[in-house]
């Protein structure tokens, strides 16, 4: 006989497992969304980055991340992590909210890649995220997440800041991270011309592209379901079943806003800015997925799927060169949604939205910013012209990723 | 002998093939290729910024023929690759000097 509280203990760690590994598979969305929108010459490194960048944020938040993120939680290297959660107050195994927040790193770190696609040096780029993943995301956790004081000056909860999946904590300091990247790294050879006009590079494949952005679809319920922490309660449940239902809505919103967005500007349905914008409305909902009702869900999706084809627009005349629209989709659509939460949720302030996007910013941008430039003066983040040209497949990995197809 | 070099648009190759087919025409060799004419190129959008196509896809047929089956072929092309409007293509005919089929050594005509 089992009786209710074990019940519960091994179904919300089931849940929060299941939810972390659907988390896991949005790198695989990551990937195929970026492999599709790069160049075909360009795609072997990027695969490489996608999963190479994984398997180094696993690393380092083993290591260090996890125990600057939640100090009383977790140690070093994960010792004594195996014990059971009961003590804690938690009603799921410890290594299991490990396993859920360290997909989450890799997702941050993830949204770097693409904005940095096509010309930056494969090792430079993996030297960062041993960086990001090991202490830059691990601290803005731990101010928000981990409910430590900012540099011991004050605590963003008690402000009044909310963010239930991470539009800022996550999203937005991953784009935080790419944007100080692409200002020290510099356009793509021939985006901008010299009288300012912008050049489309188009992408290799978009079926990849839109399989990434099912997968990133699919993952994201993960990504906000498993942020409940718990389904193994009648109220749990309700609450996991909310956030699906409006996670799957500001997705759809936010698609349709920035198809007829584009149609609008440009006479055509651009299918990348239509996956932008599903991806848009997922982050704009991520802050806080449970206490809109469907509707506003779609509202704000839709909000978001707007707001992102005018910030790739006006990215690209400032001559910040994005090729997938990572800092749009994550940056800019992670500070609206930080800001809406206020709309739906008493439990947070403007101010306290405001002052939490500003911190996570700041940090995330200058200290991403203080580690390209060091990277960029001892070992260089750019490749040379010449290999830009000929594709950092070659240069990079040696190798084609469809070397029987004839180039044109 | 005559070389045929012929630019059709992609889409009547089919149609072209089996034109050729039912004059007895015994080969052809098939290009895909690109490039410019009166048609010119065209603009496109992607993420609200323009590039230009500046050279279009077409198909280039060659063909070794008799000196009589010329015509013959050339209307069968004609017909078969033409749709009226801008961008059908051309046909070049040049003199062809020999042809050696690889297999047997044959020369000339008896190699075409």
């Amino acid at each position: 006989m089992i009786d209710n509280f074990e019940l519960a203990y091994a179904l919300d760690t089931f849940y929060f497992l299941m939810c972390g590994a659907l988390v896991m598979w949005m790198a695989a969305g990551f990937s195929m969304l970026e492999a599709g929108l790069v160049r075909a010459k360009n795609t072997t490194e990027i695969l490489t980055k996608n999963i190479a960048l994984f398997a180094v944020a696993c690393t380092m938040y083993m290591i260090v991340g996890y125990s600057i993120m939640y100090p009383e939680l977790g140690s070093m290297f994960l010792s004594g992590i195996t014990g059971d959660g009961v003590a804690d107050d938690n009603t799921y195994a410890p290594s299991a909210d490990f396993f859920f927040q360290v997909v989450f790193v890799a997702t941050a770190m993830s949204i770097v890649s693409g904005a940095v696609a096509e010309r930056m040096k494969l090792w430079a780029f993996l030297a960062f995220a041993v960086v990001l993943t090991g202490f830059i995301y691990p601290m803005e956790g731990s101010w928000t997440w981990g409910g430590e004081a900012v540099f011991g000056l004050y605590t963003l909860g008690d402000l009044g800041f909310s963010d239930f999946a991470g539009s800022g904590i996550v999203h937005m300091a991953g784009a935080a991270a790419a944007l100080a990247g692409v200002i020290l790294l510099g356009a793509r050879k021939g985006k901008y011309g010299p009288n300012g006009e912008v050049n489309a590079i188009p992408g290799a494949n978009l079926p990849m592209a839109t399989l990434g952005t099912f997968i990133l679809w699919l993952g994201w319920f993960g990504f906000n379901g498993g942020s409940v922490l718990a389904t193994a309660s009648i109220e749990s449940a309700n609450a996991v079943a909310v956030v699906f239902m409006n996670t799957n809505a500001a997705a759809a919103g936010g698609l349709i806003g920035a198809l007829l967005v584009a149609r609008l500007l440009f006479g055509k349905a651009d299918l990348t800015m239509a996956l932008n914008g599903a991806l848009a409305g997922l982050v704009a909902i991520t802050a806080e997925p449970s206490t809109p009702t469907a509707l506003q869900a779609t509202l704000f999706g839709a909000a978001g799927g707007v707001l992102v084809v005018f910030s790739i627009l006006t990215l690209d005349k400032l001559k910040l060169d994005d090729p997938v629209g990572a800092i749009s989709v994550h940056g800019v659509v992670g500070l609206l949604g930080l800001l809406l939460v206020p709309l739906t949720n008493d439990g947070s302030s403007f101010s306290g939205q405001l002052i939490g996007a500003a911190t996570i910013f700041v940090w995330v941008f200058g200290a991403s910013f203080v580690v390209w430039l060091a990277l960029k003066l001892i070992m260089g983040i750019r490749v040379t012209e010449e290999e830009e040209l000929n594709g950092v497949d070659l240069s990079e990995c040696g190798m084609e990723a469809y070397p029987e197809f004839t180039k044109s | 002998m005559k070389l045929i070099t012929a630019i059709v648009k992609p889409f009547k190759l089919d149609e072209v093939r089996e034109a050729l087919g039912d004059l007895g025409v015994a080969g052809v060799t098939v290009t895909e290729v690109k490039g410019f004419g009166r048609q010119k190129g065209h603009t496109e959008l992607y993420r609200g910024a323009e590039y230009v196509v500046d050279f279009l896809p077409k198909v280039k047929l060659e063909i070794a023929l008799a000196d009589e089956m010329v015509d013959s072929a050339v209307e069968a092309i004609t017909n078969a690759a033409q749709t009226g409007k801008i961008g059908d293509g051309k046909i070049f005919i040049s003199t062809l000097e020999d042809v050696i089929r690889i297999r047997t050594g044959e020369t000339g005509a008896e190699a075409v």
